[in-house]
């Protein structure tokens, strides 16, 4: 096992990877407690598909994917937002719509220049070399204001997150603590898309959340618990990807199934022993 | 008394179509005013427009400074995600507290000491570490009602408040706000469904079908037409 984590952490692009993950998925893992609660997942989903649509674009005109992909998706973010809240629409199927025309947007784009080469591949499905020391700084920085403002607004994302009519009646600028977690959430998803791939990256944000409320019934329990597992869960599943050679991002999302199976249980044992003590 | 509230022709309403026309009415302190109507007579769009959500179209709504300060203690409507969300009665009574705070980011102990006290006023002191969702709905409703007095103990604003509790929950929930209305001389704004019994509570009714179709004291109310034509034969 030592030697397992030793050997790996001596392949530099190993230990970006492990580190620029583990950093995205904390910062996916709190965005996502309140994504979740708010019912607003399929952001989530809908902003990965779009990231992957502005990435192969980016690739077949030559530009640099990063700097191409983080201001369409923050776009992207705002316009979701904006459906969700409206409600006139039906926001699901909305979004569902936005997500399968970015994926077809992408893939033509690719097939008519490059043809589907390894890089639109890795970018579905994730690849562990993806991570540069640049995507790390800027992983970073991303949770450096992600930690800052569940720090400093913790109260104010809570009251938003159980009660935005409330929190509004109040005086809390709702709408910027919205736009600022949608905007947060789409960076994360351009910085972890490519190692975690598009189709998994959303598990990111939606399996910690959900794993966590099966057992913790406070919001400060649950929010530490989310950022707790997924890092935990991120580390095994990287271990357990070098070891089997399995893909990265698929690994990592089986890791988080079976924490969210193992939480279901314990919630079941829980309610169990709860009964017959009485 | 000084008016905690005050509409003068006031228009509510969305970008091309007027839910709410011409309102003259006013709140004062330790009023416990009804909004009946029909559904779509505009009753949620007043709500929104007294909490500051919507701008008023037309006309004049003034705040005392009081309230503008702190924000008005609201009891919404119950959303679904609220009901599986994991949040202990303590952390959705002292998020009340938040326009007290301004920047600051965390509570103060006299936050925290005010949060406990309306905890202990509505007897939910026992429920402090137990999760929101487990709650029966009655208890729910106090728990949000302590939020909304953490907020200011002038007006309480509460949309549709006994829906979904039972007869037994309803009763209790009516005797604890005249409580709070008659002993605690806070003001109470309550639209609702349940008029038959609402009448014995408030003591003045705002019957609403987009204009005002009655303004005036419950006694009044009773007598009028459209008192006895909208409580049927309830009060004879």
């Amino acid at each position: 096992m030592i030697d397992l984590i030793i050997e790996m952490l001596s392949y530099p692009f190993l230990v970006r990877a492990l580190l620029g993950g583990a950093l995205v998925s904390l910062c996916a893992s709190l965005l996502g407690v309140s994504l979740v609660l708010k019912r607003y997942s399929m952001i989530g989903d809908g902003l990965s598909h779009v990231s992957f649509g502005a990435l192969s674009i980016a690739l077949a005109l030559g530009w640099s994917p990063l700097k191409v992909s983080i201001p369409v998706v923050i776009l992207a973010a705002f316009f979701l937002l904006r459906i969700t809240e409206k409600g006139k629409l039906r926001s699901d199927a909305a979004i569902a719509m936005i997500s399968a025309s970015a994926l077809a947007v992408g893939i033509t784009a690719t097939s008519l220049t490059t043809g589907m080469t390894t890089d639109i591949s890795s970018y579905m499905f994730g690849s562990i070399l993806a991570m540069s020391p640049w995507d790390v700084g800027l992983a970073i920085c991303l949770c450096g204001v992600v930690f800052g403002l569940f720090l400093l607004c913790y109260n104010k994302i809570f009251a938003v997150t159980f009660d935005e009519n409330f929190a509004r009646a109040t005086g809390v600028k709702v709408s910027w603590y919205n736009v600022l977690i949608a905007v947060l959430t789409a960076v994360t998803i351009v910085l972890g898309m490519r190692m975690m791939g598009a189709m998994l990256i959303s598990s990111l944000i939606i399996f910690p959340a959900l794993t966590s409320m099966r057992v913790f019934k406070s919001f400060r329990g649950v929010v530490w618990s989310s950022g707790i597992l997924s890092v935990v869960c991120f580390c095994i599943g990287m271990a357990a990807s070098y070891r089997f050679s399995t893909p990265a991002g698929a690994t990592v999302v089986l890791v988080n199934l079976a924490a969210f199976l193992l939480f279901m249980g314990t919630e079941a044992l829980g309610r169990l022993v709860h009964s017959e003590r009485r | 008394m000084s008016a905690l509230i005050t509409c003068s022709h006031v228009d509510f309403g969305y970008e091309n179509h007027d839910a709410v026309i011409d309102l003259t009415m006013e709140i004062n302190e330790g009023d416990y005013l009804c909004i009946v109507g029909e559904n779509g007579s505009g009753k949620s769009t007043l709500i929104k427009g007294l909490l500051g959500l919507l701008k008023p179209t037309a006309g004049v709504l003034d705040m005392s400074g009081e309230l503008r300060r702190t924000g008005i203690g609201y009891l919404p409507q119950q959303t679904a995600a609220q009901r599986d969300f994991p949040a202990t009665v303590y952390e959705v009574v002292i998020s009340g507290c938040l326009s007290r705070r301004g920047n600051r980011p965390f509570y103060s102990k006299k936050e925290k000491k005010l949060a406990m006290d309306h905890m202990e006023q509505l007897g939910i002191a026992d429920l402090k570490g137990r999760c929101y969702r487990e709650l029966s709905g009655g208890q729910q409703q106090r728990v949000l009602i302590a939020r909304a007095l953490c907020a200011t103990r002038q007006l309480l604003i509460l949309d549709e408040p006994v829906t979904g509790l039972d007869p037994w929950a309803i009763q209790d929930f009516y005797r604890l706000i005249r409580k709070l209305n008659k002993e605690e001389h806070v003001a109470v704004l309550m639209v609702t469904h349940d008029v038959a019994s609402v009448v014995e509570q408030a003591s003045k009714i705002l019957h609403l079908k987009q204009r005002v179709v009655f303004y005036g004291t419950t006694k009044d109310y009773k007598a009028s037409q459209a008192g006895r034509l909208f409580l049927g034969g309830e009060t004879g």
